[in-house]
C-alpha cells in the first residue's frame, strides 16, 4: 500500500477545538456568566477612570488630538485586541508552561500536526470575548459622537474601516508572537509563573497613545517599544487609522503603518524561530 | 522503647500563659520569615516589576497636565487638588499603602479551608484561627519589607523630586504610620470577614472579585479620590475602602488638614473595631454552623 502522509485539515481541527471549548464552557454556565459579568465590570471601572480624567482635561497630551471621543476609540481598539488575545492565546500560553513542567508536551509532540498550531489553539476562552462586545459598545458610542458633534464632525471612510480591521489583526498577531516567545522561555526556566504578570505590565505600555512617551526620559522607552518589541504599534496604528481623518497624513504616520506590516511579519518569523529553538532544548519531564 | 514510654507517666504540663504564647508566636513568625527568604531572586524581580505600571501612569498624567496648561511654577495646574509632582508622589505612596493593606488570597484561602474541612485543625488545637492567620500575615509582610525595602528605597530616591514638600512634619508622619498600620489591619479583617462568608456559601470567588473591583476603584488605587464628582466623593468618603490606599497617601502629602487628622484617624480606628468585631462574630457563628465529617 502506498500511504500518503497524513495532512490534517487545520481549519477543521481549529473548529473542533472551538466547539469543544464552547461545550466545556456551557457545562459550567453560571461560572461562564459570572466571568462575563466580571470582565464587563472591569471595563466599566476603566471607562469610569477615563471619564473622570476627561472631566479635567480636553485631551491626552497637548496638541496630540486625542480628545475624549478619539481616545475612547483608542480604548475600544485596545479592548478588541486584548480580548482576542485573551480568548484565543492566553489560556493556551499558560497551559503550555504547565505542559512543559509536567512533561505533557511529549504527547503534543507526537501528534501528526504542527506543534505550534496545536499548542496555540487548543483552548478558546469564550468568556473573554465579552470584552470584545464591550469594545464594540465603546467604539460605537465614540464613532457616533464623533460623527454628530458640532465642531469638526468626522465620519471614517470605508478605506479607514477596512485598514482598521486589517491592522487590528496585525496587532493580534504581534501580541500572539510576543506571548509565544514569553511562554517558550518556560522550556529553559522550567516554569514561568509570572508570565501573566509580565504580560500585563508589558501590555500596559501599549494602552496609551504613543505620543505621551515621546519626551524626556520616555524617548528610550518609546524607541525600544516601537522598534525592538513593537508593542506600541499594536494599538496605535489601527486606532490612528480610524480615529484621525485619512487624507492629511504626514509621512511619519505612513512610515508607522509600513513599520507595522514589517513588524507583523518579522514577529511571526521570530516567534516561530524561538519556538523551534525552545523545542530543541526540551527534555521531557516525565520518566 | 521503654525509655520513651516512661516519660508519658509524668503529666504533660499544661501550656498556657504569656511565655508560652510568646514562644508560639515567635515560632509562627520565624517559619513565615524562612518561607519567604527561600525565593529571594524571584522576589526582588517581582517587586521591581511592580513599579512598571507607575511609569505608564507618570506619562499619562504628564500628558494630561500638559494639555491643561502650566505644569510647574506658581500657577501650576491642579486636578482634584493635586499638581503633577503630587500625582506621581501619590502613586508611589499608594504603592506603599497597598503593600500594607493588600492581602493576596486571604479570603479565598479561608473559604477553601472551610470547604475542604482543613479548618477543623484550628478547632481542636489550642491556636486561635484568626490570630494565627494574622500573625502569619504580619510575618509575611515583615519578610516582604526586609527585602523589598531596597528596591523601594531605590525608586523613591530616583523619584525624590516629585515630593515637593519633602518630609512632612513629625506629627503628620506619625499619623501616616498609624494610618498604614490601621490600613493593614482593616485590610486583614475585611478580607477575613469575606472569607468567613464561606461558612454560609461554599464558593466566594465571584463575590470576592466584585469586592476587588470596588476596592480597586474606590480605594484610590487608580486616582486620588478627590477627583471624583462631588456627590460621589462624599459617599466614597463614608466607605472603608479609602483606608486601603488613598488615605495614607493623602496624609503623607498633607492633603488632609492637620486639625482634621485626629478625627479622621479616630474614624479609621472605628472602622477597624467594626471589622474586628464583625470578623469575630462571623467566625463564632460560622463555627457553630460548621459540621466537619470524617478526617
Amino acid at each position: 500500500m502506498n500511504e500518503l502522509p497524513v495532512r490534517p485539515n487545520y481549519w477543521k481541527v481549529f473548529l473542533t477545538f472551538a466547539r469543544n471549548s464552547l461545550v466545556r464552557d456551557m457545562t459550567f454556565r453560571t461560572n461562564f456568566l459570572l466571568q462575563c459579568v466580571s470582565s464587563v465590570g472591569w471595563t466599566a471601572m476603566n471607562v469610569g477612570f477615563y471619564l473622570i480624567i476627561f472631566q479635567h482635561t480636553a485631551s491626552i497630551g497637548e496638541g496630540t488630538g486625542w480628545d475624549r471621543d478619539r481616545f475612547f476609540l483608542f480604548i475600544a481598539t485596545t479592548w478588541f485586541i486584548n480580548s482576542l488575545v485573551q480568548a484565543f492565546f492566553m489560556p493556551n500560553a499558560q497551559e503550555f508552561s504547565e505542559l512543559i513542567r509536567t512533561g505533557g508536551l511529549d504527547f503534543a509532540l507526537l501528534k501528526p500536526i504542527d506543534t505550534q498550531f496545536l499548542i496555540s489553539f487548543r483552548r478558546i476562552e469564550w468568556s473573554a470575548l465579552s470584552n470584545f462586545a464591550s469594545g464594540l459598545v465603546i467604539a460605537g458610542y465614540a464613532l457616533w459622537s464623533l460623527a454628530t458633534r458640532d465642531i469638526d464632525p468626522m465620519i471614517p471612510s470605508w478605506w479607514s474601516v477596512l485598514l482598521y480591521v486589517v491592522f487590528i489583526l496585525c496587532g493580534v498577531v504581534m501580541m500572539y508572537s510576543l506571548m509565544i516567545c514569553l511562554s517558550a522561555t518556560s522550556i529553559w526556566l522550567g516554569r514561568n509563573q509570572s508570565l501573566y504578570n509580565f504580560w500585563f505590565y508589558i501590555t500596559n505600555f501599549s494602552r496609551y497613545p504613543m505620543e505621551i512617551y515621546d519626551k524626556g526620559w520616555g524617548k528610550p522607552l518609546y524607541g525600544f517599544f516601537t522598534f525592538v518589541i513593537p508593542i506600541l504599534l499594536v494599538v496605535n496604528v489601527p486606532a490612528r487609522l480610524l480615529a484621525k481623518p485619512i487624507s492629511p497624513r504626514t509621512n511619519w504616520e505612513w512610515q508607522m503603518v509600513g513599520l507595522a506590516v514589517i513588524a507583523t511579519v518579522l514577529s511571526v518569523l521570530i516567534s516561530r524561530w524561538v519556538f523551534r529553538l525552545a523545542l530543541g532544548s526540551y527534555r521531557s519531564a516525565s520518566s | 522503647m521503654s525509655s520513651t514510654l516512661s516519660t508519658i507517666d509524668e503529666p504533660v504540663p499544661h501550656h498556657s500563659g504569656i511565655a508560652w504564647k510568646l514562644s508560639l508566636w515567635w515560632m509562627i513568625l520565624r517559619t513565615a520569615l524562612e518561607e519567604r527568604f527561600v525565593y529571594r531572586g524571584d522576589f526582588v524581580l517581582g517587586t521591581l516589576m511592580r513599579f512598571l505600571p507607575i511609569i505608564t501612569q507618570v506619562f499619562l498624567w504628564s500628558a494630561v497636565f500638559d494639555a491643561i496648561g502650566q505644569v510647574e511654577g506658581e500657577k501650576a495646574a491642579e486636578i482634584g487638588g493635586y499638581q503633577f509632582p503630587d500625582m506621581v508622589a501619590y502613586y508611589l505612596l499608594t504603592m506603599i499603602a497597598r503593600a500594607f493593606s493588600s492581602m493576596p488570597s486571604l479570603a479565598s484561602g479561608i473559604s477553601q479551608q472551610v470547604r475542604d474541612g482543613e479548618i477543623k485543625r484550628y478547632m481542636i488545637q489550642p491556636i486561635d484561627f484568626i490570630g494565627f492567620l494574622l500573625l502569619t500575615r504580619v510575618a509575611h509582610k515583615l519578610a516582604y519589607y526586609t527585602i523589598a525595602i531596597l528596591p523601594f528605597a531605590l525608586v523613591f530616591y530616583l523619584c525624590r523630586e516629585y515630593f515637593v514638600d519633602g518630609w512632612p512634619p513629625l506629627n503628620v508622619f506619625f499619623s501616616f504610620c498609624a494610618s498604614l498600620v490601621m490600613g493593614f489591619l482593616i485590610g486583614f479583617f475585611f478580607e477575613a470577614l469575606i472569607g468567613m462568608i464561606g461558612f454560609w456559601f461554599l464558593e466566594v470567588s465571584s463575590l470576592l472579585f466584585v469586592m476587588m473591583l470596588f476596592s480597586f476603584f474606590l480605594s484610590g488605587h487608580m486616582f486620588p479620590l478627590t477627583m471624583l464628582p462631588d456627590g460621589v466623593e462624599g459617599l466614597v468618603n463614608f466607605l472603608p475602602f479609602k483606608y486601603l490606599a488613598y488615605f495614607p497617601a493623602a496624609v503623607f502629602l498633607g492633603k488632609v488638614p492637620e486639625e482634621e487628622l485626629p478625627m479622621e484617624l479616630a474614624v479609621e480606628a472605628a472602622w477597624l473595631v467594626f471589622f474586628v468585631v464583625a470578623c469575630r462574630v462571623a467566625y463564632a457563628r460560622g463555627v457553630r454552623r460548621y459540621s466537619g465529617f470524617g478526617g
